[in-house]
């Protein structure tokens, strides 16, 4: 069902803000003021939403945002630091992000664990992740679309020095690279499965009906659907180019087998 | 569905759909388990408070301002309590001043004059029995299933040991699930500071010190605020197994476990052919640990043979542990397919399906190492998994890109012009003589 990368993006980020009620949704301001201190109550942010957070040292502050296949999540943290005379030594900040399934994400830019010396007044911290790819294999840890979490901590400081107030600027852009990078697609998004579990004595039979008729559907349809043409990207561009290129370089070829005379 | 295919707008529609509805029971899921959390706000009111060194203001008095302050900023929603310790007792009797705590609002919907009286009438007199307060908190609270949130006020240490409160704060924690004490020091001492730490973290707790009025109105203020938003869900409590045999079976959803330092712990849960199984888990940091730590999450057949690992390594100071796996039997899916379809006209696909169904096991384990409290209770676990559908591995790509695919197609091109023309040339060449 992928007729363009746009369009899924859309309804991606139009589920993605109907299912944040949780981030103060009524408000029309769109700011947000607050941090969850655990993965199950991290704060829902968006791109471009200002967050200024008050906290302390010490404290384990979380946020999640989602992304879709082809963004480039980048984070932008400004901590501003208790006052230089309350403090006794150098402290280690750490910004981490882990994808839906708690998985760590790698940085591949920006300042991820910085050290503030004694006297510095605040210290930014950034952290931009790889492209999210719209399809890996099960076994593979990169990024994919679903939810995303950002935990902000002080990893390493002197014990005297926890439970100061410090003050949290977050930034999230989400710009969009090349949708078209990637093949495949993932039947679910990494988004947590936010139920209570129950232990069960027999398996759930029930629990695959629901799926299995949609596969016979996809089954039925599957040779009368448009999913083989691919997504409107760059390669579209190549390819078509090509085409007429080699019509061109066709043109020419057969040109050279004429004999050049006078008719 | 030859008109959804023609109409681009359409597929937009459906796919935005879709996605919507896809998304409406997860939420649907929050707002039926969203019960409003319950705070409880301990104040010492012991002989200590009577101290006037927070700008020349008596600790209480700047307590008690505090308190009236967050008392006016309180969302209707939350249900608020005040227990106090020392309050009553001035004599110098240990065992009666350590017995010595109240409570003074009960936990419910917040009445705000007569919160406001109860604080107004405190006056600083006897012991610190922290531990005791933390013990009979947790009761006011209650275990109704939604958050427990205690927020602990006080300038010093426990006079009462033993019990020592952060083994009291661990007990309470590992009795009921989502107990978490955040605690606040008033200028506090090395030894507070170090035992509210001790007290914040045994329970997956918050610690600051407050200095002044300000910083200790704005701190308790964000305290009830983080607390205002409840998590989405309440993990169900459960026990895993020394083997996966005995291990229970789990569907999707969130757990909650204890797991002891170097302990395995066992889960089973069921993935159809066609089924992709997603697991993370998390493990708590609630106790004094080793510099260097790490948590393995294993998927593995009921046999034993491994299928996919997740793992994290960290060191220093963390709150949780976490790892993550993906797992999807493609080969048996297709497998499973052809059986199918072999047997679509008998109407056995049903059973065929039950018998392909297999078990998976999960595997957690950690490399934790404690110098101190090793023992029971284990550590806190969480365990969420999901079972979706199995993605489909992409074909090739059918578009090319790039300057050598340009190159390629502009030679073949050549080429083919030239065989054409050589052609031609023949097929003429060939005709005229006819």
């Amino acid at each position: 069902m992928r007729i363009t990368q746009l369009a899924g993006a859309v309804g991606v980020l139009a589920a993605l803000a109907v299912a944040t009620p949780a981030a103060a949704a009524p408000s029309p301001a769109p700011g947000v003021s607050n941090a969850g201190t655990s993965f199950l109550t991290a704060v829902a942010i968006n791109a471009d939403q200002q967050v200024q957070v008050g906290a302390v040292t010490g404290d384990y502050l979380y946020w999640s945002f989602g992304a879709v296949a082809g963004q480039r999540p980048d984070l932008d943290i400004t901590v501003a630091l208790p006052p230089s005379t309350d403090r006794t030594g150098s402290q280690s900040w750490t910004v981490e992000v882990f994808d839906g399934l708690r998985r760590r994400q790698a940085c591949v830019a920006g300042e991820q664990n910085p050290v503030a010396a004694e006297n510095a007044t605040s210290i930014t911290l950034g952290c931009q992740l790889r492209q999210v790819r719209s399809w890996a294999e099960p076994w593979d840890g990169d990024p994919l679309p679903g939810t995303y979490y950002v935990r902000l901590s002080s990893t390493e400081l002197p014990e005297e020095d926890l439970g100061l107030p410090v003050d949290v600027t977050l930034a999230l852009a989400l710009p969009t690279g090349d949708t078209g990078a990637d093949q495949g697609e993932l039947a679910a998004p990494l988004v947590p499965n936010n139920k209570p579990g129950k232990v069960l004595t027999t398996p759930a039979a029930a629990a695959s009906a629901a799926p299995g008729t949609e596969d016979d559907e996809d089954g039925l349809f599957s040779s009368w659907s448009f999913d083989w043409i691919p997504d409107f990207s760059s390669r579209w561009v190549w390819t078509v180019a090509g085409g007429a290129l080699a019509a061109v370089t066709g043109l020419i070829g057969f040109s050279w087998t004429r004999r050049r005379r006078v008719a | 569905m030859i008109h959804k295919k023609l109409s681009l707008v359409a597929a937009i529609g459906l796919i935005a759909a879709s996605a919507f509805l896809g998304a409406t029971p997860a939420l649907a899921d929050e707002t039926t388990t969203a019960e409003p959390p319950r705070v409880e706000l301990v104040l010492d009111v012991s002989g200590s408070m009577k101290a006037a060194d927070i700008d020349g203001a008596t600790r209480i008095s700047v307590a008690k301002q505090a308190f009236n302050d967050v008392v006016d900023a309180l969302p209707e929603t939350t249900q608020l309590g005040i227990r106090v310790l020392g309050a009553t007792y001035g004599g110098d009797n240990k065992k009666t001043g350590c017995k010595d705590t109240q409570q003074i609002v009960e936990v419910g919907p917040v009445n705000r004059v007569a919160a406001k009286n109860a604080i107004a009438s405190l006056k600083p007199t006897g012991f610190t029995p922290i531990g005791l307060a933390l013990r009979e908190a947790a009761k006011d609270l209650g275990d109704t299933g939604s958050v427990r949130r205690i927020v602990l006020i006080t300038d010093g240490e426990d006079t009462c040991t033993p019990p020592d409160p952060c083994t009291v704060a661990r007990e309470l924690a590992a009795q009921g699930a989502g107990l978490v004490v955040d605690t606040l020091g008033l200028t506090p001492d090395e030894k507070t500071r170090k035992q509210l730490v001790c007290i914040s973290t045994a329970t997956g707790g918050t610690y600051a010190s407050a200095k002044s009025e300000e910083e200790l109105t704005d701190r308790i203020k964000q305290l009830v605020d983080r607390a205002a938003t409840p998590p989405p869900v309440t993990p169900a409590v459960v026990t895993g197994a020394k083997d996966c045999v005995e291990a229970p079976l789990l569907s999707a959803g969130v757990y909650t476990d204890r797991e002891l330092i170097s302990e395995h712990r066992f889960y089973r849960v069921t993935v159809e052919p066609g089924q992709e199984l997603r697991a993370s888990v998390s493990i708590s940091l609630d106790r004094p640990l080793n510099r260097d730590y790490g948590v393995l999450l294993k998927a593995a057949t009921v046999n034993g043979r491994e299928l996919v690992r997740g793992v994290d390594a960290g060191s220093g100071r963390a709150d949780v542990l976490s790892a993550g796996l993906r797992w999807s039997g493609t080969e048996e899916k297709e497998n499973a397919e052809a059986e199918e379809n072999n047997s679509a006209s008998e109407e056995e696909t049903t059973t065929v399906t039950a018998e392909e169904t297999t078990d998976v096991c999960l595997i957690v384990s950690n490399s934790f190492a404690s110098p101190t409290a090793a023992g029971e209770p284990g550590m806190p676990l969480e365990l969420s998994i999901d079972v979706v559908d199995a993605s489909q591995a992409p074909d090739a790509p059918g578009l090319g890109r790039g300057f050598l695919l340009l190159f390629v197609l502009a030679i073949a091109g050549l080429v083919a012009g030239v065989l054409a023309g050589w052609l031609t040339r023949w097929w003429v060449a060939t005709w005229r003589e006819n």
